[in-house]
């Protein structure tokens, strides 16, 4: 039986996935979890993750969530190049490093972002509040002032020489707040040229493919039934307002 | 020069990476970064972190934020065969120690230490209970991390990858203790949740646990040391953000 990966593009996490496992032509097949129409709440997919999130991998009878963990799984198993998860101890530590800092780093206050400038108004039908706003942004600049200062500092990526996978994880949630229309790299030269490097050691159609769903964001959500989506509300305004 | 550790042990990432340290018998320096009067602000300490965060730890010249990361360096480093069950070295067994150390930051711990911050710190610097809606609602998502964490992380297994202890159970434990330490008690009506409590004790030793977990059972002398040290006024816009 093939390894099966549940994933939905819209999400930062099944693109870092996908993105690894078609760059180490690990054979795969694609399921797709419609989030934004809440397939994640279904039963059978229940049966692969019980906490109802993608990515997840079904490997013969062997499941798992995590996007990380995902990634370093499949790196062991299919031995792929050293460079992704490097060996070296203290390499690998700033892997790791990377890893653990961007959950509530770049993660959180990217994933806002693009709630707050797109969704959020969608489903709620109100822009969200100005000063709620400035607030997420400042975070956003903070996380991504820390990616370039302390995470790339002087390198060409962040373990070093050779792009990892904290270069993978970063690059995909970087890109979640510029699918809302929000142009990050703006006045960042640092981030921008990281981001070139990155994007031609994925190689730019691969990097294309997997971000189209994203980029093309603001389009697809003007034209969603947001009756569809009131699904969403509880956890908007537990989350956010 | 032997490892530094630069830690808090109101911080429960400062407590797993201090636990596991002592336990495998990794010897070094403790060095205190006092949160609660700010030291992390200070300029010696942004010499060593730009992040102003703890846990740090510097080897020889190599500094390492990060405690999930700063775990596995030391159990690369240091760990044996004996010691494997930690971080092991099995594939699948190692991926549930990374599923569980990646699904916990954004559940466990940021419940967990919210409901720790509205209990024990927020009432202090605003000067009144977190309003009840907030509460519940945060009560509510801490709830929801202990279901999943008995439910999926554990299933009826003695510890999260199975019959042994690993880097998951300890980081689990830690995060379990802070709102602990604000007098909630997790434990009662869970008996999963304590029965896996007690067999982590076990494995740690009672006189290792009480030492690390000593600091946060006491967090009722905070409101003082805050107050003598002008933390009221500085976390007065961080709270308010959180409100945001």
């Amino acid at each position: 039986m093939a390894l099966e990966m549940y994933l939905d593009l819209f999400s930062q996490p099944c693109r870092s996935v996908y993105i690894f496992a078609k760059k180490n032509n690990i054979s795969f097949d694609f399921m797709k979890v419609s989030l934004l129409e809440g397939e994640q709440y279904g039963e059978e997919f229940g049966k692969i993750n019980m906490i109802r999130k993608a990515p997840a991998i079904r490997d013969g009878d062997f499941c798992l969530a995590e996007s990380i963990a995902i990634m370093k799984y499949l790196a062991e198993k299919y031995q792929t190049s050293d460079h992704w998860y490097p060996a070296d101890l203290q390499k690998r530590a700033r892997v790791n490093e990377y890893l653990s800092w961007q959950h509530m780093g770049i993660r959180m206050h990217g994933s806002k972002m693009f709630w707050l400038r797109l969704l959020i108004p969608k489903i709620m039908g109100v822009e969200v509040p100005k000063d709620k706003m400035d607030g997420a942004l400042e975070d956003l600049e903070g996380s991504l002032k820390l990616i370039e200062e302390k995470f790339i500092g002087d390198k060409p990526f962040i373990a070093g020489e050779q792009i990892s996978l904290a270069d993978l994880v970063a690059i995909v949630e970087i890109m979640q707040p510029v699918g809302s229309g929000l142009d990050v790299f703006e006045g960042r030269l640092k981030l921008s040229a990281w981001r070139d490097r990155v994007q031609a050691e994925i190689g730019k159609e691969l990097f294309d493919e997997a971000h189209q769903g994203i980029l093309a964001s603001q389009e697809m959500v003007k034209n969603m039934d947001s009756s569809k989506m009131q699904i969403f509300k509880p956890k908007i305004l537990r989350l956010f307002l | 020069m032997p490892l530094e550790l630069y830690l808090d042990l109101h911080s429960q990432p400062c407590r797993s990476v201090f636990i596991f340290a002592k336990k495998t018998n990794i010897p070094f320096d403790f060095k205190f970064v006092d949160l609660a009067t700010g030291q992390q602000y200070g300029e010696d300490f942004g010499k060593i972190s730009v992040v102003r965060k703890v846990p740090v730890m510097r080897d020889g010249d190599f500094i390492l934020t990060e405690s999930v990361a700063i775990l596995k360096y030391l159990a690369e480093k240091f760990g044996t065969s004996d010691s494997d069950h930690w971080y092991p070295a099995d594939l699948q067994n190692r991926a549930r120690v990374n599923e569980y150390l990646s699904w916990q930051h954004a559940a466990m711990r940021a419940h967990g230490s919210k409901v720790f911050w509205f209990r024990a710190i927020v009432p202090i610097i605003t000067g009144s209970d977190v309003p009840k809606e907030k509460m519940d609602s945060a009560m509510e998502d801490l709830t929801l991390s202990l279901k999943v964490f008995e439910e999926k992380f554990l299933d009826d297994r003695p510890f999260i990858i199975g019959e042994k202890i690993s880097l998951a159970d300890l980081v689990a434990i830690v995060e379990i203790m802070q709102p602990v330490g604000t007098g909630l008690d997790l434990f009662e009506n869970r008996p999963t949740l304590g029965a896996w409590r007690d067999r982590v004790k076990m494995e740690l030793g009672e006189a290792l646990f009480d030492e690390a977990h000593k600091t946060i059972m006491d967090v009722a002398s905070l409101p003082q040391t805050f107050e003598n040290n002008g933390m009221l006024e500085f976390l007065k816009p961080k709270i308010q953000k959180m409100f945001n």
